[in-house]
């Protein structure tokens, strides 16, 4: 048992999916052409002036309620002031005392795999800044501001993690949510969801907090796990070696997967947060709220409880297939249809659906086999028409577009053979063949009925159905 | 001087205090703290600056400090002078694409970016 104990704090921005950024009319779609979608209230331009856009309020009350926090009825909007040549107004519009969403939990899995609430400070409304290009103009760095105005949900933990894991399995809890509610992509390639991790180390029994190192930008789960891993473990080196850590701001390199220090010779953060004169108090009315809250979707825990009582399913199986709602209905559409077992309708999904999505790095949504189509081919097993080895031939044909399960079957002749004469025939042919290993049989070497039967599938094409060439196997042996 | 106004509107509240008379006393900011701001607002004093921008910013803070001595143990602190409430905006795209007007603004541009000197990393 190690003697050092890790605490974890995350800051999550989360991009909202708006049409138009927070406080301009520009739009937020994704890939424009350099600064096409930034407009005088983006550039900074004086004399513009801000205004909120109401989809920004509904969706921060959405996550608010979804993770039992407050929305606050009176929040602020702030001015965080630094100079990047990304930020053109030379400050950051963020809330500062008085954000949005206060307090919240939500409940994770800790490594013993026991339930374990995690609490979350806040989460506050801001724009994001826009993008630099370093590396493609002599002597210059470009500006593209086409991001600059996008709204962001920052949301803020408690230092209630306590290891990489958890971290991820918290931040995949919030990424599922924000998708659920409909209110970000959650898209992190294109950076809509990413994360500051707040790491320190302490001597297991301290009660007071280590000094922590804030790593930021960390845009992808493995990313999460292996920074924060490698923060705790240099933490912990510069401690067993009489040293002291800095509390600083450090930056993740993926390639070389090591964190280092973004301190610079400035002075620390000193953002001089004031109230912006610009934007009045946001108000929320009770009523708006309660509007929210009848808007609000099935969650992704609620879900999971329903699928455990309506379709009997392990808690494990249904914590992956409630892990996005358009895997969730996929999974119902199937279930509903099918007249067979719900739970073998889990394990096709978790298994050879979700290995084939994978592998196409396909979506759900795009599954090359529809809901009504695998509930087709479940069918064919659940009446015996099929054996579940035969299935995976037939899924296969179904993925590259063969056909339905009753087509394949149909064109391929892959129907199970129910003839018991057929099959006594066949059974017979072996027997007689294999004088050597029936006499071994007979004389006490039981093992061999599975060398019987392989015999029979090899000589049927797989078709046999398993069970009844095992009896009649038996039978003729005895 | 002009780096003394660049400091006082940075200090956007209270910038037209400037101009106000306001009785000598001692100075309440220190050097470092006016080199601390400086840094924060980019600019660069000269040594033989400071004693004078030391001296009109605590003037400034002085007399915004005289605010201190009001009661303020059960008043809500204002957010805004106004005394109202944000009115929203629907989520519409309302803007079209004018960056090549907006460029003809800008000291240098290419495709379609703004240039500024490079920042380190």
């Amino acid at each position: 048992m190690s003697r050092w104990e890790v605490v974890i704090g995350l800051e999550i921005h989360t991009q909202l999916a708006t049409n138009s950024k927070i406080f301009s009319g520009s739009s937020t779609a994704y890939g424009a052409e350099p600064n096409a979608q930034a407009s005088l209230v983006d550039l900074g331009y004086p004399g513009v002036l801000p205004v909120l856009n109401v989809e920004v309020v509904r969706m921060a009350a959405m996550f608010g309620l979804a993770v039992n926090a407050t929305v606050a009825k009176r929040s602020i909007f702030a001015r965080k002031n630094y100079f990047y040549p990304d930020l053109p107004k030379g400050y950051q519009i963020s809330q500062y005392e008085l954000p949005i969403v206060v307090g919240g939990e939500l409940f994770i899995r800790d490594d013993a795999g026991d339930e374990k609430r995690i609490r979350i400070t806040r989460a506050h409304l801001e724009e994001d800044a826009g993008k630099s290009v370093h590396d493609e103009f002599e002597g210059s760095t470009g500006v593209d501001l086409n991001r600059a105005g996008t709204p962001l949900l920052e949301i803020v933990s408690e230092p209630d993690l306590r290891s990489a894991k958890e971290a991820v399995a918290y931040m995949r809890k919030i990424h599922s949510i924000v998708r659920y509610l409909e209110i970000s992509d959650g898209n992190m390639q294109e950076g809509s969801f990413r994360c500051d991790a707040n790491v320190s180390v302490r001597q297991v029994g301290q009660v007071e907090l280590g000094t922590r190192a804030e790593v930021k930008n960390l845009n992808s789960f493995r990313f999460v796990e292996k920074a924060i891993n490698f923060e705790i473990a240099r933490q912990i080196d510069v401690i067993e070696d009489g040293g002291v850590v800095v509390q600083e701001t450090r930056l993740y390199d993926s390639d070389k997967d090591e964190t280092r220090s973004m301190r610079s010779k400035e002075e620390a953060n000193d953002y001089r947060y004031f109230p912006d004169p610009d934007l009045l108090p946001v108000e929320i009315e009770d009523s708006f709220v309660e509007e929210v809250r009848r808007s609000l979707p099935e969650l992704p825990h609620v879900k999971c409880a329903r699928f455990i009582a309506e379709y009997a399913l392990k808690e494990a199986d249904a914590e992956i297939l409630t892990v996005s709602r358009a895997l969730a209905d996929f999974y119902e559409e199937v279930a509903k249809t099918t007249a067979g077992d719900s739970r073998i309708a889990a394990n096709w999904i978790i298994g050879d659906l979700s290995a084939l999505l994978n592998r196409d790095n396909i979506d759900i949504q795009d599954s090359p086999i529809t809901p009504i189509a695998l509930a087709g081919l479940l069918d064919r097993i659940t009446d015996d028409t099929i054996s579940g080895k035969i299935a995976k031939e037939v899924f296969d044909g179904m993925s590259t577009g063969e056909g339905s399960a009753d087509e394949i079957i149909a064109a391929k002749g892959l129907q199970q053979i129910t003839d018991v004469s057929a099959l006594d025939a066949i059974v017979a042919a072996i027997i007689d063949a294999n004088p050597a290993q029936v006499a071994d049989y007979r004389a006490g070497k039981e093992k061999l009925l599975g060398f019987f039967v392989g015999q029979v599938m090899k000589e049927t094409g797989g078709k046999a159905n398993p069970g009844q060439v095992n009896q009649l196997i038996k039978q003729k042996l005895s | 001087m002009h780096k003394t106004a660049c400091i006082i509107t940075a200090a956007k509240f209270v910038g037209y205090l400037v101009r106000l008379e306001i009785p000598d006393r001692p100075v309440s900011l220190t050097k470092e703290q006016v080199q601390h701001i400086a840094i924060l607002a980019r600019l660069q004093l000269e040594d033989d600056e400071f004693e004078d921008v030391v001296s009109k910013l605590s003037k400034i803070v002085d007399f915004v400090d005289q605010l201190q001595a009001a009661p303020t143990e059960n008043v809500v602190p204002m957010a805004h002078p106004l005394n109202m409430s944000l009115r929203l905006r629907a989520d519409d795209i309302t803007e079209a694409d004018n960056r090549d007007r907006y460029q003809e603004n800008a000291p240098s541009v290419e495709s379609g970016y703004y240039l500024v000197p490079r920042v380190i990393e």
